[in-house]
C-alpha cells in the first residue's frame, strides 16, 4: 500500500518513531515499515513461481526435478564433531536463615573467534544465541557481563554467592584493543542491549559510565590492562521483572521447553527475596594447552526464596514447591545437566533428608571452603525414577546450627542531616581471626553530589589506615561521575570505616525524575579482594569442575577472588517546587502590569483643578437653609 | 484655565499614542523575534516542482540484421537509428515518458560467425565476448526465418546477458526497408518489454505516489511481494528442529550460502548490501496444528491456515540487533516424529510439491520431511544430514521473489534461458534497476514532499541547518537521477537514487523535528495573559477614545462650517 505520508499521518509517525522508547524490544525495526503486516500467504510451487500465475514454469522445474531424486541417498554420512555444547547445572543451598538459594548456571561453549581478524564474519550460529554474536562482532567486545537483580544479597545471613551482583542493573565490557571510538561503541552497544533485554539500559550514558583501572579485570583470556577499554556502569533503580526474564531464557538453546530452564516460572522466580540473572561472555582456553579461543557464554540466574518465612515456619522445601514445576527431562542438547544440592553441613544425615536419595556425592573447593554436594545426573533415565519426574524433596529433622560469618562483608550508608550536605560512610569488615588482607574499594558516585575529597578519611581500629593505592577522578557536571579507588589493608578481625562528605548540587528543573521526591540513586561500592582460604583452592583447569564453582579463575591454592557489594544509597537532593516557573510568570507579570497601569494612568489622565467640595457641616447647613427658604451660605 | 485643561488633555493623547507606538514599533517585533522558532532556508519551489514528477526513461535498442534477413537494396540505407517516444499520465501529478532510441545495423562477420554456433545459447555466450554492451540497453539480433539455431516453434530467445535472438518474421523482398522495420517494430517492442521495462512494472515501481485503484491486480502482487527498496537487507536462514530429542539435524549451511546464494547477492551488489546469517532454533513450533489426513496418511496444512503458522515463530527468531535493515527470513520446519510427514495444500486442496510457502516482504518456509530416513527402531536422536542443494533450490526461488527479480510473463513463443549459476540474468539485473530507481524516485519525492507539506503545516517545528541540507542534497539527488534516467544511465540513475532516498528519510526521521511539534496554544495563552490583557486594554482603550474624539471633533467642525 502506498504510504500516503500527509498531513497528520506523518504527525502520528513522527510522534510514534520518536515515542517508540528505546527500551522497548521492538527498536530495532524500522518504524516507517507499516506495510510489511500486511501479509498475504501464496505458496511456492516447485518453480518458485506463484500458484495462479501458471504462466512461468520453466525456470526452476529442471534443477529442482533432478535435486528430488538425489534426495535421501545421502544418509549414513560422518557428521563433523559440533563445535558447540550446552551444559545446565541447578545448585541448590539450604540457608541457615531458613531460606532456599537455588542457582541455576548455563554454559554454551563455541570453539571459534568473533574477533579474529582477516577472517570471515561468523555469521552461522547453531547454540549461541544468533543476536549475541552479532552485537559481540559488531561492537568488538572482549568480554561482557551484565546482571540484572531484584533484591539486596545478604551477605551477613546468606554467606557468599556464588556470582555477586549489585542491586538494579549493572554491565561491564572489555572492548578489544582494535577498537577506536570506545564511547560511541559504548553507547551503541548499551541500547542494543537495551533492545535485547528489554531494559532501561538506555539510560547508560557519559553521566554513569566509569572506567575503573583496578577493580574490574578481564574474567576470560587476554590480559588486557589498559582501562582505556573498560566501561563499568550500574543502574541502582532497574527492576527486574517478568519482561527481563523472557528474553533471557530465549538465549537458551532449549528455550524453556525442556530441561532445568522449565523451571524458572516467573510468578515463583519473583515471589522471592532475591532474584539475580546475568549473562557472562567471555574467551577462554579450549583446553589445557590453551592453544586455540573458545567462547564462552554463562548465563547464571540466581534466586533466595523466603519458604521459611513465608511458609509458616516450615522449612521443608522441595522442586515443586519452590517452582510449582518438577523436572522430566534434561535439555537434550546439553552435554551435561545435573542437579547438585549442598549437604556439607548434614554429613551424616541427622540434619535433613533429601529425596529421592542419590548415591552420588561431589566434592567442590568453592569460596575457600570444601563443601560436599548431593549430585543428581539428569541425562541418566534412573534420576527420574518410575513416575518420569523428578521432584527434589528436602525434611528438615534438627535444627541447623549456626553460621560461619562471612570473611569479608561490606556495609554503606549516609549520614548527615539537612539537604546541603552530607557523608557517606563505608564499613568494611574483615572478620579473619588472624589475617590481614588488601581490598580494593571502588566507588562511582554521580557528579550531583559534590565529594569533598580532602575530607576522606579511612579509619581501622580507631587508626588513620592510609590507603597504599588511590585512584581518584573527579566528577564533570553533567559529563562524568566521580570515581574513587583505593588499596586498603584490613587488619584482622577489624571494622574500617572509609567517610567522604559531599555537597548536594542543584540540578535543572528539567534534570529531575518524575518523582525527585524519591530521591537519587547511587550504586553499590565494589569491594575486591583476594580472600586467604581456609583450604587450598585447586588452580588446576578442567572441564569437569562444576559450573559454580569455575567462573572466577583461580590464580593461588591460597587465596579465593571474593566481590563483596554494598547496599545502593538513596539520597534526597533538594527539590524546588515544580510549578514554580508558572507561578513566577503569573506573579511578575501581574507585578508589571499593576506598575505598567498606573505608570499608564499617571501619563494619559487629564488633569485639573478641582472645586474644593464644602465641608459637610456647610452642605448640612445649606440643606436645612434650602427647606426654609433662607439664602444659602456662600 | 480651559487652555490649560485642553493642552492637558491633548498631552495625555500624546502620550496614550506614544505608548501605543512604542509597544507596536519595539515591542510586537522584539516579541517577535524572541520567541521564533529557528526555521532554515528550503528549496520549496523545488520540492513543489518535483511534487509533479515526470519521468523520461530512455532505452538504447539496437537491432542487428544478420544475413540473409535482408535484400542487398534494403541494406544499403544503413546504419540507421530512429527514435520513437511514448507517453502516459498516470496521474494529475504523474507522467511518464519512454523514449526508444532505436538503431538499425547488419551484423559484422565476427557476429555471423558467433551467430553460427550451434545452439542458441552458444551462440549468446560468443557474442557477449565479441562486445559488452551497456547496463540498460538491449540487442536484439535477427536471424533468418530458417535458421535452425531456434527450434520450430520459438520464436525469441533471450540469452542470460543482453542480446535476444529475434526470428524475422516472413518479409517480401519487395518491401523497402520502412515496410520491413515496421513490420518488425511489434517484435522487438515486445522483446523490450520483456527484457528492460513494462508500462505496469513502472506503474507498479509509482505505487508509493500513484492510488491503487489503477494498478492491475497481477503487478500490484508482484511490487507487494518484493519487499521494498532499502540501502541493505539481512538475510536469515533459520532451521526449525521443535523436537531435538528425537532429530539431531545437520546442515551444511555455510557451503550452501557460498555455492547458491552467493552468487545471486554478488551480482545484485549494486542495488543494495546483503548480509547473510543463519541460525538453529530447537523447539519452535508451528502455530497451527496440523490435520491428519487419513487418505494420504499424512498430516496436512491448508492454506488457510498457514497465514497462522509463522507468528509464534516469529517472536523467537529476533530481530538483528546489529543493524537496521529489514529482515528476510527463510525457516527451514523439519515436523516433530509425531506429526511427520507434513505436507501443504494449496487453495484447490492439491500438494504443493515443493511443500514450501512464503510470504511477502516476509520470507519464505519450507517443510522438510525426514520420517522416510531412519525406521521407527533407530535409536534417538537420529542425525540426519539435510539435503542442502534441495533446499537452497527452493529458498533461491523465494529469494528472486523477495527481491523484486519477478518472472516476466513471456509473450508465446519466447525462451528464456535460466541464469545458471550466478542466479540472475544480465537482464535480470537491468530490469530491477529500471523498477527499483524508479522507485526510489518516487519513494524519495513522496518523502520530500511530505516532510515539506508538513514543515509548512506545523510552524512550531524547528528546522535546523542538517535537516535543510539533507534536503537539499535529497533534492539535488533527485533532480540528477531523474536526469541520469533520461539520459539513460541507469547505474548511475540507481545510485543518485538510492542517495536521495536515504537523504530524505533521515531528513523525514530527524528526532531534532519533534521538539517543538507539540506546543499547546492554550499553555501559550495561559502564560501570555497575565502580561498582555492588562497592558492592552488600557492601550487599546485609549486609542479607541482618541479616534471617537477624533470623530467627534471633526463632526464638530463640519457643523460648524455648514
Amino acid at each position: 500500500m502506498a504510504a500516503h505520508r500527509c498531513g497528520l499521518s506523518v504527525v502520528c509517525i513522527l510522534i510514534f518513531s520518536s515515542l517508540a522508547h528505546p527500551s522497548s524490544c521492538d527498536t530495532l525495526e524500522k518504524a516507517n515499515d507499516n506495510t510489511a503486516t500486511k501479509r498475504r500467504i501464496s505458496e511456492v510451487n516447485t518453480d518458485g513461481s506463484v500458484a495462479g500465475e501458471d504462466m512461468n514454469e520453466r525456470q526452476w522445474q529442471s534443477t529442482d526435478v533432478e535435486v528430488n531424486r538425489s534426495d535421501g541417498t545421502k544418509n549414513g554420512e560422518t557428521f563433523a564433531p559440533a563445535k558447540d555444547q550446552f551444559q545446565e547445572e541447578l545448585v541448590i543451598r539450604p540457608l541457615h536463615s531458613g531460606d532456599i538459594y537455588a542457582s541455576f548456571q548455563f554454559r554454551t561453549l563455541w570453539d571459534t573467534d568473533f574477533l579474529q581478524e582477516g577472517q570471515k564474519k561468523v555469521s552461522h550460529y547453531r547454540l549461541f544465541p544468533k543476536s549475541l554474536g552479532q552485537v559481540l562482532s559488531k561492537f568488538s567486545v572482549q568480554e561482557l557481563h551484565i546482571s540484572f537483580t531484584q533484591g539486596f544479597w545478604r551477605t551477613m545471613q546468606w554467606g557468599q554467592p556464588f556470582i555477586p551482583s549489585p542491586p538494579g542493573a549493572e554491565l561491564w565490557v572489555w572492548f578489544h584493543d582494535t577498537v577506536s571510538d570506545v564511547d560511541g561503541n559504548w553507547k551503541e552497544l548499551t541500547n542494543v542491549l537495551s533492545g535485547i533485554f528489554c531494559a532501561s539500559l538506555n539510560f547508560i550514558d557519559m553521566t554513569n559510565t566509569v572506567q575503573p583501572s583496578a577493580s574490574f579485570k578481564p574474567l576470560g583470556l587476554g590480559n588486557a590492562t589498559d582501562h582505556r577499554f573498560l566501561r563499568y556502569a550500574t543502574l541502582p533503580r532497574e527492576i527486574v521483572c517478568t519482561e527481563n526474564l523472557t528474553p533471557w531464557k530465549k538465549l537458551l538453546p532449549c528455550g524453556s521447553k525442556a530441561g532445568l530452564a522449565v523451571l524458572m516460572k516467573s510468578e515463583k522466580l519473583f515471589h522471592s527475596s532475591f532474584h539475580s540473572q546475568a549473562v557472562h561472555i567471555r574467551p577462554i582456553c579450549q583446553d589445557e594447552q590453551c592453544t586455540s579461543k573458545a567462547w564462552e557464554l554463562r548465563q547464571t540466574l540466581n534466586v533466595v526464596f523466603d519458604h521459611y518465612t513465608s511458609g509458616q515456619g516450615k522449612k521443608e522445601w522441595s522442586l515443586f514447591k519452590m517452582f510449582s514445576r518438577t523436572l522430566t527431562e534434561a535439555c537434550p542438547l546439553a552435554s551435561s545437566s545435573k542437579v547438585y544440592v549442598d549437604i556439607t553441613d548434614n554429613p551424616e544425615g541427622e540434619l535433613f533428608e533429601l529425596s529421592p536419595a542419590t548415591p552420588l556425592l561431589s566434592q567442590a573447593v568453592v569460596l575457600g571452603d570444601r563443601r560436599t554436594y548431593s549430585v543428581y545426573d539428569l541425562t541418566r533415565a534412573e534420576t527420574f525414577g518410575q513416575l518420569r519426574s523428578f521432584n527434589l524433596l528436602l525434611r528438615w529433622k534438627g535444627d541447623s546450627g549456626d553460621m560461619l560469618r562471612p570473611l569479608l562483608h561490606a556495609e554503606r550508608y549516609v549520614a548527615g542531616f539537612g539537604l546541603q550536605t552530607g557523608e557517606i560512610h563505608t564499613v568494611i569488615y574483615n572478620n579473619h581471626p588472624y589475617r590481614a588482607f588488601p581490598v580494593l574499594l571502588m566507588d562511582s558516585v554521580p557528579w550531583y553530589l559534590q565529594l569533598y575529597i580532602h575530607t576522606l578519611t579511612v579509619t581501622s581500629k580507631s587508626r588513620d589506615n592510609k590507603p597504599s593505592y588511590i585512584h581518584y577522578q573527579p566528577a564533570k557536571d553533567r559529563h562524568r561521575p566521580h570515581l574513587l579507588e583505593m588499596l586498603i589493608q584490613l587488619p584482622p578481625h577489624s571494622m574500617t570505616e572509609v567517610t567522604v562528605q559531599f555537597e548536594r548540587a542543584l540540578l535543572k528543573w528539567t534534570e529531575y525524575t518524575p518523582d525527585p521526591n524519591h530521591g537519587f540513586y547511587v550504586g553499590s561500592s565494589v569491594v575486591s579482594a583476594l580472600v586467604p582460604s581456609m583450604v587450598a583452592m585447586s588452580t588446576n583447569f578442567t572441564q569437569d569442575q562444576p559450573l559454580f564453582s569455575s567462573f572466577v579463575p583461580v590464580k593461588e591454592e591460597s587465596s579465593y577472588f571474593v566481590r563483596v557489594y554494598t547496599e545502593p544509597l538513596l539520597v534526597n537532593l533538594p527539590t524546588p517546587d515544580f510549578s514554580m516557573p508558572y507561578n513566577v510568570i503569573c506573579l511578575t507579570c501581574t507585578v508589571v502590569a499593576v506598575g505598567y497601569g498606573s505608570f499608564y494612568n499617571l501619563l494619559t489622565r487629564t488633569f485639573q483643578v478641582d472645586e474644593p467640595s464644602p465641608p459637610l457641616a456647610k452642605r448640612l447647613a445649606n440643606f436645612i437653609r434650602r427647606i426654609r427658604g433662607v439664602p444659602l451660605l456662600a | 484655565m480651559l487652555i490649560s485643561i485642553k493642552s492637558e488633555k491633548q498631552r495625555g493623547r500624546y502620550a496614550a499614542l506614544a505608548i501605543a507606538a512604542v509597544v507596536i514599533v519595539v515591542g510586537i517585533p522584539l516579541w517577535w523575534k524572541t520567541t521564533e522558532t529557528y526555521r532554515a532556508w528550503l528549496p520549496f519551489s523545488e520540492i513543489s516542482e518535483l511534487d509533479s514528477l515526470q519521468l523520461q526513461l530512455s532505452v538504447d535498442i539496437e537491432v542487428v540484421f544478420s544475413r540473409g534477413t535482408l535484400t542487398p537494396e534494403q541494406q544499403k540505407k544503413f546504419p540507421l537509428s530512429h527514435v520513437n517516444e511514448k507517453e502516459h499520465q498516470v496521474d494529475a501529478k504523474t507522467g511518464l515518458r519512454y523514449k526508444y532510441e532505436t538503431r538499425y545495423r547488419t551484423a559484422t562477420i565476427m557476429e555471423e560467425d558467433a551467430l553460427n554456433q550451434p545452439t542458441a545459447a552458444e551462440a549468446d555466450l560468443s557474442l557477449h565476448m565479441l562486445s559488452e554492451s551497456s547496463c540498460g540497453s538491449v540487442v536484439v539480433y535477427v536471424i533468418p526465418e530458417t535458421a535452425a539455431l531456434l527450434p520450430e516453434d520459438v520464436k525469441v530467445y533471450v540469452g542470460q546477458r543482453r542480446t535476444a535472438l529475434l526470428r524475422s518474421p516472413p518479409f517480401k523482398s519487395s518491401w523497402s526497408l520502412k515496410e520491413v522495420l515496421s513490420n518488425l517494430d511489434v517484435e522487438v517492442e515486445q522483446v523490450v518489454s520483456t527484457m528492460s521495462f513494462s508500462h505496469q512494472d513502472i506503474v507498479a515501481a509509482l505505487s508509493d505516489r500513484v492510488r491503487m485503484a489503477k494498478v492491475t491486480k497481477e503487478s500490484m502482487a508482484d511490487s507487494m511481494r518484493a519487499i521494498k527498496s532499502s540501502p541493505g537487507y539481512e538475510i536469515t536462514f533459520s532451521l526449525l528442529n521443535p523436537d531435538p530429542r528425537s532429530h539431531s539435524l545437520h546442515w551444511d549451511i555455510e557451503g550452501a550460502v557460498q555455492s547458491c546464494i552467493q552468487p545471486l547477492l554478488n551480482k545484485l551488489a549494486p542495488i543494495a548490501n546483503f548480509s547473510v546469517d543463519s541460525q538453529i532454533l530447537y523447539y519452535a513450533v508451528l502455530g497451527v496444528n496440523p490435520r491428519f489426513d487419513n487418505s494420504v496418511s499424512a498430516y496436512t496444512l491448508s492454506a488457510d491456515s498457514l497465514s497462522h503458522v509463522i507468528n509464534p515463530v516469529e517472536a523467537r527468531l529476533g530481530s538483528n540487533a546489529a543493524s537496521s535493515n529489514p529482515v528476510l527470513n527463510f525457516l527451514l520446519y523439519v515436523p516433530d516424529s509425531h506429526h511427520s510427514p507434513l505436507f501443504i495444500r494449496d487453495h484447490s486442496k492439491r500438494e504443493v510439491p515443493s511443500n514450501a510457502f512464503h510470504s511477502p516482504r516476509w520470507g519464505g518456509i519450507m517443510v522438510y520431511n525426514v520420517n522416510e530416513m531412519y525406521g521407527p527402531e533407530a535409536e534417538r536422536p537420529v542425525d540426519i544430514n539435510i539435503n542442502m542443494a534441495k533446499v537452497m533450490g527452493v529458498f533461491l526461488a523465494q529469494l528472486r521473489l523477495m527481491l523484486g527479480v519477478q518472472h516476466t510473463h513471456p509473450p508465446t513463443g519466447f525462451v528464456l534461458q535460466s541464469p545458471g549459476s550466478a542466479g540472475l540474468a544480465d537482464w535480470e539485473l537491468d530490469r530491477l534497476l529500471w523498477s527499483r530507481s524508479v522507485e526510489n524516485i518516487a519513494t524519495a519525492s513522496t518523502t520530500i514532499t511530505s516532510l515539506a507539506q508538513l514543515l509548512d503545516q506545523i510552524g512550531n517545528i524547528v528546522i535546523n541547518d542538517n535537516i535543510a541540507q539533507q534536503v537539499s542534497s535529497a533534492v539535488t539527488s533527485l533532480q540528477s537521477a531523474v536526469a541520469e534516467l533520461e539520459a539513460g544511465n541507469l547505474a548511475f540513475a540507481l545510485q543518485y537514487s538510492r542517495e536521495a532516498i536515504l537523504a530524505s528519510e533521515r531528513a523525514f526521521f530527524d528526532p531534532s523535528l519533534l521538539h517543538l511539534l507539540y506546543f499547546p496554544d492554550d499553555q501559550k495563552f495561559a502564560i501570555y495573559i497575565p502580561l498582555f490583557l492588562p497592558m492592552c486594554v488600557p492601550i487599546v482603550l485609549s486609542l479607541l477614545k482618541i479616534v471617537s474624539e477624533a470623530k467627534k471633533r471633526r463632526a464638530d467642525k463640519q457643523a460648524k462650517s455648514d
